[in-house]
């Protein structure tokens, strides 16, 4: 859209808005924009999605290649997740090295993810200690009005779901020629997702557009994923420089099941 | 305060860069970049439009539009390029010795000298009168090379006060407005709201209630995003009836 900054007057009109539990497009403060879910939308990666948040969109893809383990976890696979935020997607983004956002955006959905132990790494290995197959997970927006984190994070779990670990050769090469039905090893049951309240005012919000986002003093995001039956948070980050109360964060609590359990139905019945 | 900004959408609709204010119906047609708009000598190409030999081509992607002998194109998306005259909604960036820098949402941001105030500005309390994130209504009276100067001097311009401000897409702005203003005058009349409209595309809406407000703006993003109908001021009082 455009490259001002947020003034004083939208900020003041949206704090007043909120407070009166009203948004400009309609929705309630907790209500989500409807959510499109797209797959296969690239040939060449094991698993890809394209998730659609109203105007939000955010194309996601799964690679597999090989890998050495880390040190310290030499019977375990390796999970990378990465974020390109291409300045086509938003006017805030720009060319040149990563900047706060694309720091914290890929770092926020590997957190949901490797928190939740949906991947059995365990079972990503080929040879203990020497070679083990590396997941990539690679978020490109392809336009930002706002709620990135959370888009995100549900195109990363629905590409994941979809990915298929690639055949391996005579010679153990990847064959990339035949097209591959072996599964990434994944738990069925756990789908970890994450979500982000903003707060303006003493207003919480959730999925919120550009403009409010922008205007917004804080955010907590929140990964969630079903433990023993019951939704857990397993990862939680803060941002921005106001303060979140007790009671504040006690209401999110109470919202998030009841959004857990939205957003996974709509995966679900997509997947 | 209302009668202020009432005029000030006529210096707006002054510099509306809108169709010919004849009253005869013009046809448009969507175009796209090198597709021939008209053959003949008689045609002149103006705005979006360049002469190859006999034919009149298209610059841009949008609509083309022939009246008379002028035959031009109107953009449908494009950014804002500011000229002398234009009235624009902008944001305080930054105060400095000698005035205010202002985001015009453009590539350089505008200057806004403290002798443009249409009072006396103490140097020493610039930020009482405006501060940063702060939002005006000015006008531009100079583009140079060094920059692009507003003022405040003038009928309507000054500090926005309460509202809100959005954006829709510059090259749209004329269609907001419509011929001679007919159309921001059917959304102001139908929601009863103040409304500004920039030039640079934002625009400035202020109303008793919330629920007007929010009205307006979608009265507002609905005409911005109806780029092919034609005889859509009618439509729009469809619209008012039916929301």
């Amino acid at each position: 859209m455009s490259s001002m900054e947020v003034t004083n007057l939208t900020r003041e009109k949206l704090r007043k808005m909120f407070a009166e539990g009203k948004r400009f497009d309609g929705r309630k403060l907790d209500e989500f924009r409807d959510l499109k879910i797209e797959f296969d939308v690239s040939n060449q990666a094991e698993g890809s999605a394209r998730v659609r948040l109203g105007k939000t969109e955010v194309v996601v893809g799964i690679k597999l290649g090989f890998g050495e383990p880390y040190p310290d976890s030499p019977d375990k696979g390796n999970l990378m997740v990465s974020a390109d935020l291409l300045p086509l997607a938003s006017p805030r983004f720009e060319h040149g090295p990563p900047g706060f956002n694309a720091i914290e955006l890929p770092r926020l959905v590997d957190r949901a993810i490797r928190a939740s132990d949906v991947i059995n790494l365990s079972d990503l290995v080929i040879e203990e200690g020497k070679k083990v197959w590396t997941v990539f997970v690679d978020l490109y927006p392809i336009n930002d009005d706002g709620n990135l984190i959370d888009a995100a994070s549900f195109g990363a779990i629905a590409a994941l779901k979809k990915a298929v670990l690639p055949l391996l050769d005579k010679d153990g090469k990847i064959d990339h020629k035949t097209k591959s039905t072996n599964p990434v090893p994944l738990a069925k049951d756990i789908a970890p997702i994450s979500f982000s309240f903003f707060k303006l005012g003493d207003s919480l919000i959730l999925d919120p557009t550009r403009e409010e986002q922008e205007a917004s003093e804080a955010r907590i995001t929140f990964g969630i994923s079903t433990f023993e039956g019951k939704p857990m948070v397993n990862s939680c980050q803060k941002y921005g420089e106001d303060l979140f109360s007790q009671e504040e964060i006690e209401k999110a609590m109470s919202l998030l099941p009841v959004k857990f359990e939205e957003i996974n139905k709509k995966l679900k019945s997509v997947l | 305060m209302k009668n202020e900004i009432n005029e000030a959408h006529e210096a707006v609709e002054d510099n509306s860069t809108d169709s010919s204010n004849s009253s005869e119906p013009v046809e448009r047609r969507p175009i796209v970049p090198g597709e021939v708009i008209v053959s003949g000598e008689d045609f002149l190409p103006g705005d979006g439009t360049r002469r190859d030999g006999e034919n009149v081509l298209a610059n841009r992607f949008g609509l083309a539009e022939i009246s008379g002998r002028v035959v031009k194109v109107i953009p449908i998306f494009g950014a804002f390029i500011p000229r002398k005259g234009n009235v624009i909604i902008g944001r305080v960036a930054d105060i400095n010795f000698s005035g205010w820098m202002i985001d015009i949402d453009y590539a350089s941001s505008a200057f806004l000298g403290i002798e443009e105030c249409p009072r006396f500005i103490n140097r020493n309390e610039m930020d009482q009168f405006l501060a940063i994130g702060d939002v005006i209504a000015a006008k531009i009276w100079g583009v140079k090379s060094k920059g692009i100067d507003l003022t405040l001097k003038g009928k309507g311009l000054g500090k926005l006060e309460g509202g809100f401000i959005f954006r829709t897409i510059p090259s749209r702005v004329p269609r907001v407005i419509g011929r001679e203003g007919s159309m921001i005058t059917l959304v102001k009349e139908k929601t009863s709201c103040q409304i500004t409209v920039g030039q640079n595309g934002w625009i400035w809406i202020k109303g008793e209630k919330i629920e007007d407000e929010i009205k307006a703006r979608k009265a507002i993003e609905f005409i911005a995003s109806q780029v092919l109908v034609s005889g859509l001021t009618e439509k729009m009082e469809e619209w008012f009836e039916n929301n």
